[in-house]
């Protein structure tokens, strides 16, 4: 395949992934931690109600999962499509 | 030794920390001034990112507005961590691929055009300085109360080592002082959060803790905060006020706001490769998570504590309520600041201090012979005092306070060298005089930020009246207008320099307009600050949402009518979007 043609692959191979990552990123944040907040209130989790858990803890740890995911796929990504840095 | 020398000695110790780093880290040239030298480690920049990013408001407001807002806390609490997701995926490992030293020379760039940059500078100068104010407000509240100088010493001390650190040593000499004031700071947030969750729950780590049983009973925490401040006629601490939509667009606003502060965004540029750029990211996001995760937990505890050491006994009860001459040294010596207020409304020589706007249990209050809340708490010193209140040692005190100043200074020289960049870069040899020599525009660097210091000094003396209100402004206009054109200007190749403009103005406009309709500022507000009078329902916090949207619908609806972006532009978005 031409450099061209790489790229654009590997650009919308990123577009997936970043519009993955976001669906999650809303989902745990304004999806559980807001619109369905008072559904899950009616979970208990430990000591916590499940939605305010979302909005208080849980959505912050999931805020760092995707950001490590997204870099180390992206290193993945990049080697393969040979774009990477030396 | 006393509380007071040995809370110099702490501060002391940090001060002689930052000004030995200064030294050893002086800028030789506007790449070192500007952008570190592109040198930074991504562990390095995501501690210095943490510590630019948060501030006097993150340390010592945040955790206090959530004790008291319980719920309805959570938009800060999501708001500025989901913000780093944004910036991580959407723009800084191309901005880094940019290269080049400053957002608003990204702007011009990309957009061809030196108003759009200038529109830009604008922007960003206002966002900062709104900002600068308030970490000088920070400043000036833990010199007042924990070294008992004057708020004018205090800040000329802390001027003067940011001073040192920002003109010396500049990005350079930023981002090595960041790191060191972000290991002071966490740890003076984190030993007194350990300290609490142990007395309150038995357990050691804040965040279990918070959802854990209190101890010496079978209630768990939030079970028995909930009920302990509904006793009192106040919201229960887990189900908040706000409306939902309200609550939606606050968040929002602030996460896109936090993606698009030029001072956080600046620091992806000090590190040497796109991929560094994304890691460092998600190191920021670790260290900023450990004291954002940390915050809720102490809030929910220092709510319990405040609350149950005011109202020791059964509510309604004749001696329930803490009698006033029993009150505790903490309690005095922030009154002392004025920051903690009791008003014997009802004579009894006992405090009562319950929610006396609740129409429900009007009748029920009045039964007990009350005559209204007595207490007023500020929300900036439940960190604060949080270690008097749970009676920790006396180095953990002057710790927090010295992890106070740490936050604020960070921040607030993170501001002042996106200021002095913005004036020394983008405007004197990015417009006015092109063929400025290297050495000459490091002078005019080093200047502006001595001006931009003795600027911020001035309005932590006098604080406008309106910094609390402005902090409103710097994340609506934030997300209003910088964030939509750097992002349009990384994912759409057609987007113009006619559509960034007019998306750029039409949310600034929008957002300052809807702000200034509310809370006034210069002039009285316009309409009362309540729902019934909203857009939609959403407050003045939460329409920088709704002025992003703007600026994305009318910047996509001008650029499809006007003429494409010029090919060396097309190359420069296709150049920026691989990493090689």
């Amino acid at each position: 395949m031409s450099r061209q043609g790489d790229v654009r692959a590997y650009w919308r191979a990123n577009l997936r992934l970043v519009g993955l990552c976001l669906a999650v990123w809303f989902l745990f944040s304004f999806g559980f931690g807001i619109l369905l907040v008072e559904p899950l209130n009616r979970i208990q989790f430990g000591g916590f109600k499940l939605g305010f858990w979302f909005a208080q803890q849980g959505s912050i740890y999931i805020f760092l999962l995707l950001v490590v995911i997204y870099a180390w796929a992206m290193a993945r990504l990049d080697r393969r499509y040979g774009v990477e840095e030396d | 030794m006393s509380l007071q020398a040995l809370t110099y000695l702490v501060v002391g110790a940090s001060f002689a920390l930052y000004i030995g780093i200064a030294i050893w880290s002086k800028a030789q040239n506007t790449g070192d001034f500007y952008v570190a030298g592109k040198g930074v480690h991504p562990i390095a920049n995501g501690m210095a990112t943490a510590a630019d990013w948060m501030s006097a408001a993150s340390f010592l407001s945040m955790a206090g507005l959530i004790a008291f807002l319980g719920y309805d806390g959570s938009v800060y609490l999501m708001g500025w961590t989901g913000g780093y997701v944004l910036l991580a995926l959407l723009l800084a490992p191309y901005l880094r691929k940019f290269g080049k030293y400053t957002i608003p020379e990204f702007i011009g760039e990309r957009y061809y055009s030196n108003t759009a940059r200038i529109v830009a500078v604008i922007c960003l100068i206002f966002i900062s300085f709104t900002y600068v104010a308030g970490q000088m407000r920070g400043v000036g509240i833990v010199f007042s109360r924990f070294l008992n100088v004057d708020i004018g010493t205090g800040l000329t001390v802390g001027m003067t080592i940011v001073f040192f650190y920002a003109v010396l040593g500049g990005m350079k000499g930023i981002t090595y002082t960041q790191v060191a004031q972000y290991c002071v700071l966490i740890f003076a947030y984190t030993v007194p959060a350990v300290f609490i969750s142990l007395q309150v729950t038995g357990i050691a780590v804040p965040q279990i803790a918070f959802g854990s049983e209190i101890s010496g009973g079978s209630t768990y925490l939030l079970e028995k905060l909930d009920q302990v401040v509904t006793d009192l006629g106040f919201a229960a601490y887990t189900s908040g006020t706000k409306s939902r939509i309200d609550v939606f667009c606050i968040t929002a606003a602030l996460m896109a706001g936090t993606a698009g502060l030029p001072h956080v965004l600046v620091r992806f540029f000090t590190v040497p490769k796109v991929r560094d750029a994304r890691a460092s990211a998600g190191w920021a996001l670790l260290f900023i998570a450990i004291l954002y995760t940390t915050a809720p937990a102490v809030a929910s505890m220092a709510r319990l504590n405040l609350t149950q050491t005011i109202q020791p006994g059964p509510v309604g009860a004749a001696t329930g309520n803490l009698a006033y001459d029993e009150r505790p040294q903490w309690f005095r010596n922030w009154e002392a600041t004025g920051l903690l207020r009791f008003e014997d409304r009802n004579g009894d020589g006992r405090i009562q201090y319950y929610d006396d706007s609740n129409d429900d249990r009007r009748v029920q209050f009045e039964g007990y012979g009350w005559k209204g809340n007595e207490l007023e708490v500020d929300n900036d010193i439940i960190v604060l005092a949080n270690p008097e209140i749970a009676n920790l040692p006396d180095w953990v005190i002057a710790l927090v306070a010295a992890g106070g100043i740490a936050a604020a200074l960070s921040t607030a020289a993170g501001l002042l060298l996106v200021i002095s960049a913005a004036i020394s870069h983008d405007i004197l040899k990015g417009v006015l005089m092109p063929h400025i020599s290297e050495r000459r525009e490091l002078l005019a660097g080093r200047i502006a930020a001595g001006v931009a210091i003795v600027v911020a000094g001035y309005l932590g003396y006098n604080p406008p009246g309106f910094v609390a209100q402005v902090v409103a402004f710097a994340f609506g206009l934030a997300a209003a207008s910088l964030f939509p054109v750097i992002l349009l200007g990384i994912f759409s190749v057609r987007m113009n320099k006619e559509g960034a403009i007019a998306g750029m103005l039409a949310g600034l406009i929008f957002t300052l307009g809807y702000i200034l309709t509310f809370k006034g500022v210069f002039f009285p507000p316009l309409l009362d600050n309540t729902p019934d009078h909203w857009l939609f329902g959403i407050s003045p916090e939460g329409i920088g949402f709704v002025g992003m949207l703007l600026n994305f619908g009318v910047a996509f609806s001008v650029s499809r009518v006007t003429a494409p972006p010029p090919v060396e532009v097309t190359q420069l978005v296709e150049r920026i979007r691989v990493p090689r």
